[in-house]
């Protein structure tokens, strides 16, 4: 049900994106060097990262496993031999003068990931070209502010386990594009693959975006393709897609340029300045050299081995969302915020449903009290002080009558910021249950001191009641308002006859 | 077989070797005779032939995820041209080459 | 007997039972070291004091009564190009002059832990690029059968020490003869093993998938216990080989009864130098008495073996040594940036490399970028690995009818220094008989079966299928009972 956004311009925008996820493993993808985050420059480097004279590589299984993971949750088939090649170029965070990575036999291939809006703007099914795993670069830092002479290379990053993720050039909106790296982050979070946190880099993205504008004699002219690099957040990919596809409808109107004409351009995305700038290739650097590497050994796969990956994979977010949506009769928009928080919010929401016995008020309560004040104070749901059991008694006092719902928030509140149980809070506030006789009582003198209300009522009105309700509020704060209006009217009816 | 002393020049550049303008016409004349020494496969034909890369047929080499001791930076730096205490230091280059 | 004319295997017998210590068989090699390097240059670094105070602490276990390694004592001369952390590192370049590694090459722990004695690191052709080791940065070795003459190479300076009595034996490394080819135009016995038999980790790379480490020694016997000690499975290495380690020297009591030995029509083509020719036909002859038997295969595609080496190799070394720029550790530049470069990065690069690299290095490099490139693959590196197969075919159905190929190592005896150093295609040609070898990743020995009347050794090589070390080397040694060309040595040298 692939659906193109209705949109106001002349042409549509044509993206395929590059993503590079660091993998979650212990140690790099070819040497036991830790890959800890942050530590000191060269801290985590050996023979083999730094490359060495005389160094070798030896493929770590988990980094590989995991790989395999990743290309099977993107729905990708898994060749059954696989090897490595080297990618020769130079650069100071690239001590071998190579990079090892995989050119003509990716260990996967052909795959797609779905990314549907909630809200039905769209849904989009956007093509996997291929996943294969190569190593990381080390980092070049350059202090212009310093005025120094020298870049300062650390290379505790080099050698790092990656996956790189290439998509067809399926996507058709920087809206989409950003949507569609959240569930492919999401994916990847779900099932361990990595922690894809953008600021540490391990999840790096590039984008190829061009225009198709259709002709007066209905061929479609096509914009000559751009790469856009150093985007550091989802949101700047939004936003630089968005500029580009602008700034290329504006220089399509200027020249006429149509793809082919020119080689393909790297543009840098300025995201204080808002705007794409070109960036100087250098005209031979694209020949890369590939060969195999004759250090390391091919991998085979068997089916088997296939099968037992994806045995031991969890439930890709999708599938939850459906999964919540039938069991708990929620909809596709609350499922959608559940999943969207991550695994353990929507174990805490499916024990809390599972307590009340309901998903849609657990969904609320989840939506508008949990979350709300998760997001306030920050922190793990799974550190999060009050536990589904007390939600789940809250409500269950709702819904015996003991209270209303905005009394029940306000004891959500009291428990979370006191810490105390739920009894000794309603305790304190002096909530306990009315009983029905002080209730009549109250009702009594209420319509003994509204004479203009009862008309109304005895007259048809009945929501002039609402007016009994505000004052028996102010009058005991821990009535019941349904009950009060029921027993009023009940009262009222009496006096008739 | 020859390679004009331009190609010649590119390939030098490619290789990041600077060679000086008599180098270059030596390399030049040298690297004619023996690319139109090796040409002599060409009468051979290998259509119906698999490449081989490796002499070897071992597949499934791995190694577990654990940590190794890493050198210390000292170490690391000890033959550094140039470092200063932590890095390596390079001429000025902007940005990473980020392992694309 | 004089220690330095003792084999390795006696050497060794002789310290674990207290006959000699270590300390005077190190004593009397560095001594040997010191009076003839000025005149061979086989030596790029000798650590007398440190191979003491080894061989001290050997001889001490011995005296506590502790248990001695297979290689008690014995001195040993490493070429260059494996990782020393206790020595320089060089592979005879100026671009690592002086560079020491953090860590030791597998084979150099394993010497190690055989209580072997580590006396120097021998010369070589720069980054074992050559077969004349007039390729060194710092200086060519000279051949101790005639000092105006090469050694051959890369392994020149071990097959030289060895040669001239400056150790009992020597580590070499051979990506397309660089063991088997110095041995034979030294007069000495050096063995290619099986591609993957001793691990690569520390070796300094040149071509990945050709490289291989291996002993040069007096005899097949010393070179059975140096692979004994130095061979085996290594973890560090992805294409080291898990197979068992023989006993090697014990296999060599089998006889050689009923062992079929190929001879190759392809070998005896128009270069081949008749003294040589007579000399390989003379060890056919031996071998036969020792009772063996000769028959005649073919190697179709011989001739292609070099070219298509020359492919091969160099695209493998482009890669291999673009680690070396300067960046990291090694020679960097310290010309004044012209900004003749698109960046003061590249100039550094490329200056780099233009000064720390000789003009073979950068030959090869540039032949194997130049093979790699867009546009080139095909014809060139793609093209030379389908040949690649085919040579290896070749062995594979020559040894589906013979256990072992014999023939020449090298075209001619020892060249003259500077005879071919003008002409890389004619100093590419020595290497005819031994590529292949490498290519196919089989095994191959090569040992002394003669002298022409000039005295200048003559090599016979025995080539085998892979992991065959035990009857190579047996056929090796059988070959040296029935002979004394291996006992021979140059008279007084400088
Ligand atoms: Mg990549
Ligand atoms: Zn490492």
């Amino acid at each position: 049900m692939a659906s193109t956004p209705t949109t106001a311009e002349p042409y549509t925008t044509v993206i395929g994106l590059e993503v590079h996820v660091q993998l979650q493993t212990q140690t790099k993808l070819f040497c036991g060097c830790s890959t800890t985050f942050g530590s000191p420059p060269n801290t985590q480097v050996c023979p083999t990262c730094l490359g060495l004279p005389g160094s070798l590589p030896v493929m770590n299984r988990r980094a590989f496993d995991l790989a395999i993971r990743a290309a099977l949750a993107l729905n990708c088939k898994i060749a059954s031999f696989t090897k490595w090649d080297r990618k020769n170029y130079f650069y100071p965070d690239l001590p071998k003068g190579y990079q090892i990575s995989q050119f003509d036999l990716p260990f996967s291939s052909d795959g797609h990931l779905e990314v549907v809006d909630p809200k039905g703007a769209f849904s989009r099914r956007v093509g996997i070209i291929r996943v294969h795993l190569e190593e990381d670069a080390g980092k070049s830092m350059h202090d212009e502010s310093a005025g120094l002479a020298d870049t300062r290379i650390d290379l505790n990053r080099a050698g790092t386990p990656l996956c790189e993720i290439v998509s067809q050039p399926d996507l058709r909106s920087p809206q989409e594009a950003r949507a569609w790296l959240n569930e492919l982050k999401l994916l990847l979070v779900y099932l361990g693959v990595s922690d894809c946190n953008m600021q540490e880099g391990s999840l790096r993205v590039d984008a190829n975006v061009n225009l198709h504008i259709p002709q007066p004699d209905g061929r479609i002219a096509k914009t000559p393709i751009v790469e856009i690099k150093n985007m550091n957040s989802f949101r700047s990919v939004e936003r630089a897609l968005t500029y580009e596809a602008a700034r290329q409808w504006e220089e399509w109107q200027a020249t006429k340029l149509e793809l082919g004409t020119m080689p393909k351009q790297t543009r840098g995305w300025d995201d204080p300045a808002g705007i794409t700038r070109p960036q100087r290739q250098k005209e031979e650097s694209s020949d890369y050299r590939y060969f195999p590497e004759p250090d390391l050994v091919p991998v085979t796969v068997s089916e088997e081995q296939v099968a037992a990956v994806r045995a031991a994979m969890g439930e890709p977010p999708a599938v939850l969302r459906t999964t919540l949506e039938e069991t708990w009769k929620i909809s596709a928009y609350d499922s959608d915020v559940l999943v969207n928080q991550g695994r353990d919010l929507v174990a805490y929401f499916e024990e809390l449903a599972t307590l009340v016995g309901e998903g849609k008020v657990a969904s609320n309560w989840m939506q508008q009290d949990v979350l709300r004040t998760l997001n306030e104070r920050g922190g793990m749901i799974g550190e999060f002080p009050v536990r589904p059991a007390v939600v789940a008694d809250i409500i269950g006092r709702i819904a015996k009558g003991d209270f209303d719902t905005s009394r029940g928030r306000e004891i959500f509140a009291e428990v979370l910021s006191s810490g105390r149980s739920v009894e000794d809070v309603v305790a304190s506030m002096g909530i306990a249950a009315v009983s029905d006789d002080d209730l009549i009582t109250l009702c009594q003198e209420l319509i003994a001191a509204n004479p203009k209300i009862v008309a109304d009522v005895q007259g048809g009105k009945e929501q002039a009641a609402a007016g009994l309700i505000g004052q028996a509020k102010k009058k005991n704060p821990n009535v019941n308002p349904g009950k009060v209006r029921q027993t009023c009217l009940d009262l009222i009816r009496q006096l008739k006859d | 077989m020859s390679i004009s002393r331009q190609e010649v020049a590119k390939v030098a550049s490619l290789a990041r070797l600077a060679l000086a303008d008599d180098e270059l016409d030596l390399m030049t004349s040298q690297l004619g005779s023996i690319v139109g020494f090796v040409s002599q496969l060409e009468e051979l034909d290998t259509a119906a032939v698999e490449p081989l890369a490796h002499p070897l047929d071992a597949k499934n080499v791995f190694r577990d995820d654990v940590v190794k001791p890493s050198l210390s930076t000292a170490e690391a730096l000890q033959s550094a041209p140039r470092q200063d205490g932590e890095c390596f230091l390079v001429p000025a280059v902007l940005g990473d080459s980020g392992a694309a | 007997m004089h220690l330095l004319e003792r084999s390795a295997v006696d050497l060794v017998a002789a310290v674990k039972r207290g006959d000699v210590t270590a300390v005077q068989c190190s004593e009397a090699y560095l001594d040997r070291i010191e009076q003839l390097n000025p005149h061979v240059n086989a030596f790029l670094a000798i650590d007398r004091e440190r191979a003491l105070d080894r061989a001290a602490d050997i001889d001490a276990r011995r005296k506590a009564g502790k248990p001695l390694g297979l290689l008690a004592g014995l001195p040993v001369a490493v070429k260059d190009a494996l990782c020393t952390a206790d020595m320089p590192t060089t592979c005879a370049s100026k671009m690592l002059a002086g560079y020491r590694p953090p860590y030791d090459a597998d084979t150099v722990r394993r010497l190690r832990e055989a209580d072997a004695v580590i006396v120097g690191k021998t010369n070589m052709d720069e980054f074992a690029m050559g077969g004349s080791n007039e390729n060194s940065a710092f200086g060519p070795v000279r051949n101790p059968w005639d000092l105006s003459r090469a050694p051959g190479g890369s392994s020149g300076g071990s097959a030289a020490c060895v040669a001239a009595d400056m150790a009992p034996v020597a580590i070499g490394s051979d990506t397309g003869g660089s063991i088997r080819q110095p041995a034979g135009l030294c007069g000495i016995t050096g063995l290619k093993p099986t591609y993957g038999r001793v691990s690569r980790r520390g070796l300094i790379a040149f071509a990945s998938s050709l490289d291989q480490i291996g002993p040069m020694a007096r005899s097949a016997a010393d070179c059975a216990l140096m692979l004994e000690a130095i061979a085996g499975h290594d973890p560090g290495d992805s294409t080291s080989l898990a197979d068992a380690v023989p006993a090697y020297v014990e296999l060599l009591e089998k006889p050689l009864e009923g062992v079929r030995i190929g001879r190759v029509a392809e070998h005896y083509s128009e270069g081949l130098d008749p003294e040589v020719a007579t000399g390989v036909e003379e060890a056919f002859a031996v071998l036969k008495a020792a009772g063996a038997t000769i028959h005649d295969v073919k190697l179709p595609h011989a001739k292609y073996g070099v070219p298509t080496y020359y492919l091969v190799a160099p695209c493998e070394a482009s890669s291999n040594l673009a680690r070396y720029d300067g960046a990291h550790y090694g020679y960097r530049s310290s010309t004044k940036p012209t900004g003749e470069f698109e960046s003061p990065l590249v100039e550094m690069y490329c200056r780099s490399r233009g000064e720390g690299f000789g003009p073979e290095v950068k030959r090869r490099i540039m032949l194997g970028t130049y093979a790699l490139s867009s546009g080139y693959y095909d014809a060139y590196y793609a093209k030379a690995l389908q040949v690649r197969r085919l040579i290896r075919q070749d062995y594979l159905d020559a040894f589906a009818q013979v256990d072992l190929i014999g023939g020449p190592v090298s075209a001619t005896p020892a060249f003259k220094l500077g005879e071919k150093t003008d002409d890389p295609l004619a100093m590419y040609l020595v290497d005819l008989y031994t590529v292949a070898t490498n290519l196919a990743g089989v095994a191959g020995i090569s040992f002394p079966c003669g002298f022409t009347a000039g005295g200048l050794p003559v090599g016979f090589q025995l080539q085998a299928p892979a992991l065959s070390e035990p009857l190579l080397l047996r056929a090796a040694d059988r070959f040296q009972r029935l002979t004394d060309w291996h006992t021979r040595r140059p008279k007084a040298i400088g």
